[in-house]
């Protein structure tokens, strides 16, 4: 079997006006709705305390609601099932989180003996600060040191022009949970980071055919060169992407609520991977000007190894 | 062409071997436990008869008793029986053992001759609490800052240099003189006895100001967190809890990781106590009713004693709590009323002595001091001078308070006070649940994978799933290997990589398949294939192992365990897509004359 029986080459790049504009719409819109809406971050983030607690039967969210009523901005919402029950309380200067938990849990127990307690999580306002600014330094750290292997890989324009494609995936899959208000927890974060990791694959498969295409179709230009690269690569594109989406589509529909917004995450990021390494990396490489002539001398320095 | 040296197949194939054997006790699963160990007594074969007798006498079946010289571990069929056997164990061995419940590999003896352990799971899967702990560093040093005072201040009185006022201020102490000659004598008397302090003397008002020098306050530090994880392991050793974490993070914090801890709130009740013990001298000699009502006494406190009688007690500490060697509940042999006995370390004993040879007639209290809030235990009246540093508190304690007391105390004061800035529990149902729905989603996304590659590559596809399939075992062989704890982002992390690892064969297979169209021979395109293939297999792994390393660097806890994974997948991965599959191959097609290449 076969999906992709190409004999011509497909002209992407005279449609690199029309993909460009797409994606700098969608980045622009992603921007926006972070700028205004921003990031509903999970209390990994902002500090505070969740409870996931469970009930025999299914649970009076109201009674439990009026249970609380002395704490201020609690939530109290069904998870999952409808015996399964999920509180958030923000966090309090003067009471720790430690003692409340325990102090809630008690006066579930006296409403209801049959709740039990199935997870608390409780984040202290330093160390949420923490991790804000760690996931930052890790999101730099990995953009530089993926920028730094291409350059020396490659060259600079590819670097350049992948870390571009990439974080502009980043920028639209942090877009997609503003826009959704989805929570934004560490395993997201994770996720980000994978798929950064990961996109940029696809990047360097386009980007070694044009490469090796640089040496063999000595008649052609450029587009021409950027096209049959993209073209022979895209069946390979797609099936890998394929592959592993049928495993995040596996965590997202087996994996329960813990899993769920991870693998959300890495849905959103391996289709706009696919879109963005082929039609936004290539032609921010074409416009960046690369030609045969830097290509031959970057080929001389790392001649070597690279054949 | 296309054949593999005798050296290399048998390379891949003994790692194969290998990766299987190791992998092999994580679908063993594991088995509930007890775990008896204990700090003072022995753990030999009469335990381990001792222990079978007593479970024999009440009826619970066991599936196997092992026998380490740190400790003694009882493997039962179901938690139930795991629970009850605890408490039997408990009160038939007393106090001297600290019985703890477990889980047991449940694979066979010669896996385990091998040294082959499954992978240890993570509070997320088999259930528990972490708790992220901060020093308090300021109080550290002011404690420290307190407790020289007080030296200082017998220091001056043995020296016969009369001071007309001392204080702390902040982190600093200050002295003041009624004359220059006096301060003069303090200055080189402290400075002699206290090589910690930094002394400025300002002339005009003959003050002198110490502050302690920048070495000493990061050695109190140093040492003040040291000694908070130190009695932290007492305490937990107290809970009964079988492979605890205890571990310093950073310069000032401590990660407490307890596995299989159902009972969160007297876990957190112990750990969070932040109760150190003080020794201090009641203040007889005021009123107490007009200190209720005016101002209290210079260098006084008004407290309450247990019981809610307020008592006027000193300012300054005569002995601390760091000075206790041992604690121990049990009955005042008088007025069998509960109390605790304490036994003081050599210094603790001399400074005792002296103090209740100095004070004969007097009331001395006993405070336990609980996150700043001070409350007298018991406040007796001084008969006799003691020695030997036997102590014994008694008073408005119930048996059950005493054997608290006698804890805290055993276990050791705070060297500074703790607070919990992040927890994390997980009950044991949502742990196993986890378990589930991590193993549910790898397999179900691997056949999805499998049907999916067959369909497509038909030969070539089967042999990419056989990798694939070899990639996962591998990874879970090195995990176990490495001991690697496994947590839920981890087990999304194992299914990710598989996802991802296929990619390399795709691009091999790809490859094949141009290489045929443009005309090649079957083994020549396989050969092709697999060449051209793996230098972009290269960088395209790189890139992500660049991501894997950043998370690992920067991402905690859970986070930490998916770039583990996710960086060992990769490893894994590279050798499983290329020389597995073209060991395979080459077995396939290798060593004969191929018409057709079933690649689809």
């Amino acid at each position: 079997m076969e999906f992709f029986r190409i004999k011509k080459d497909i002209p992407f790049m005279s449609y690199g006006r029309y993909t460009t504009a797409i994606s700098l719409l969608t980045f622009v819109v992603a921007v926006f709705l972070l700028a205004t809406r921003g990031l509903h971050f999970g209390i990994d983030f902002t500090g505070g305390t969740v409870m996931e607690v469970h009930y025999a039967h299914p649970a009076d969210t109201q009674k439990i609601r009026a249970s609380l009523a002395s704490r201020p901005d609690v939530s109290v919402q069904n998870f999952g099932t409808s015996m399964d029950v999920l509180i958030r309380l923000p966090l309090k200067a003067d009471v720790s989180g430690a003692k409340e938990s325990e102090a809630v849990l008690a006066g579930l127990r006296n409403d209801d003996p049959s709740v039990q307690m199935r997870r608390v999580e409780f984040v202290g306002p330093q160390v949420g600060k923490e991790l804000v600014s760690n996931g930052s330094l890790a999101l730099l750290l990995v953009s530089l040191g993926i920028m730094g292997y291409l350059a020396i890989r490659f060259e600079w324009r590819f670097a350049l022009a992948a870390i571009v494609a990439n974080l502009h995936d980043v920028v639209i899959i942090l877009g997609f949970f503003s826009f959704f208000q989805w929570e934004f927890s560490l395993p997201v974060l994770a996720a980000v980071l994978a798929v950064l990791g990961y996109s940029v694959n696809e990047s360097v498969v386009v980007f070694d055919r044009i490469r090796e295409n640089f040496r063999i179709m000595r008649k052609s230009d450029v587009p021409e060169i950027i096209n049959n690269a993209i073209t022979r690569t895209m069946s390979r594109t797609v099936i890998t992407h394929g592959c592993t989406q049928l495993m995040v589509t596996s965590m997202l529909f087996f994996g329960g609520e813990a899993l769920h917004y991870f693998a959300l995450a890495l849905t959103i990021g391996i289709l706009f991977g696919i879109y963005s390494s082929v039609l936004v990396a290539s032609p921010i490489v074409m416009w960046l000007g690369v030609s045969r002539v830097d290509f031959l001398k970057a080929e001389k320095k790392t001649g070597a190894e690279a054949s | 062409m296309n054949r593999y040296p005798l050296w290399k197949n048998g390379i891949i194939a003994l790692m194969l071997i290998v990766g299987f054997l190791y992998a092999l006790p994580n679908f063993f699963g594991e088995a509930p436990a007890v775990q008896i160990s204990s700090s003072s007594a022995k753990i030999d074969t009469a335990l381990m008869s001792r222990v079978e007798d007593g479970l024999k006498s009440a009826n619970l079946a066991q599936s196997g008793m092992f026998l380490d010289p740190a400790s003694l571990k009882v493997r039962f069929n179901d938690t139930d029986t795991q629970l009850k056997a605890k408490d039997v164990l408990q009160t038939q061995l007393g106090q001297d053992y600290v019985v703890a419940l477990n889980l047991l590999s449940r694979s066979p003896a010669w896996l385990r001759s091998l040294g082959a352990l499954p992978m240890y799971l993570g509070l997320d899967l088999r259930g528990g609490v972490h708790f992220l702990m901060q020093v308090d560093m300021n109080a550290a040093i002011t404690m420290a800052m307190d407790r020289n005072l007080g030296e200082i201040r017998a220091e001056l009185r043995d020296a016969d240099v009369h001071y007309s006022g001392i204080s702390r201020q902040g982190e600093a102490l200050e002295i003041r003189f009624g004359d220059k000659e006096s301060s003069d004598k303090a200055v080189s008397e402290i400075s002699k006895k206290f090589p910690d302090l930094a002394l400025t003397q300002s002339g005009t008002e003959y003050r002198i100001s110490a502050q302690l020098k920048p070495q000493a306050r990061s050695k109190i530090q140093e040492f003040a967190i040291q000694q908070n994880i130190t009695t932290l392991r007492n305490r937990v050793n107290e809970l009964g809890v079988a492979e605890p974490i205890i571990q310093q993070q950073g310069s000032d914090r401590v990660v407490v990781e307890l596995p299989g801890v159902q009972d969160t709130a007297k876990a957190k009740d112990i750990l969070g106590r932040t109760a150190t013990l003080e020794i201090r001298m009641v203040d007889d000699e005021h009123d107490l009713a007009q200190a209720i009502a005016g101002p209290i006494p210079f260098g006084d406190e008004l407290l309450k004693e247990r019981g809610g009688l307020p008592i006027l007690v000193k300012k300054s500490v005569v002995l601390t709590g760091e000075h206790i060697n041992d604690a121990q509940p049990g009955f005042d042999n008088r007025t069998s009323e509960a109390a605790v006995h304490i036994d003081l370390d050599s210094t603790g004993s001399r400074m005792f002595k002296q103090i209740t040879a100095d004070n004969v007639g007097k009331r001395m209290a006993i405070l336990l001091i609980e996150k700043n809030h001070a409350e007298v235990v018991t406040a007796p009246v001084i008969r006799e001078e003691i020695g030997g540093g036997h102590v014994q508190i008694s008073g408005h304690m119930t048996t059950g308070e005493a054997h608290d007391v006698a804890l805290l105390l055993r276990a050791g004061a705070l060297a500074a006070p703790m607070e919990i800035i992040e927890e994390r529990t997980v009950g044991p149902s949502l742990g196993a649940d986890n378990i589930a729905k991590g193993f549910d989603s790898t397999l179900f996304g691997f056949i999805a994978i499998s049907i999916f590659m067959v369909i497509y590559y038909l030969v070539f596809g089967f042999v990419s799933v056989v990798a694939l399939g070899a990639n996962l075992f591998l990874l879970v062989a090195v995990l176990s290997m490495l001991q690697a704890t496994l947590t839920l982002p981890g087990m999304a992390g194992i299914a990710l990589t598989l996802g991802m690892a296929i990619d390399a064969n795709v691009l091999i297979n790809e490859r094949i398949r141009d290489e045929l169209r443009n005309g090649n021979t079957p083994q020549a395109a396989i050969n092709a294939g697999y060449e051209r293939a793996f230098g972009t297999i290269i960088d395209s792994n790189i890139t992500t192992l660049i991501a894997g390393i950043a998370l690992f660097i920067f991402g905690s806890g859970p986070v930490k365990g998916f770039a583990v994974v996710l960086c060992l997948g990769i490893l894994t991965s590279m050798f499983s897509a290329v020389l597995v599959s073209r060991a395979i191959v080459n077995f396939a097609y290798g060593r004969r004359r191929v018409g057709k290449l079933l690649i689809g």
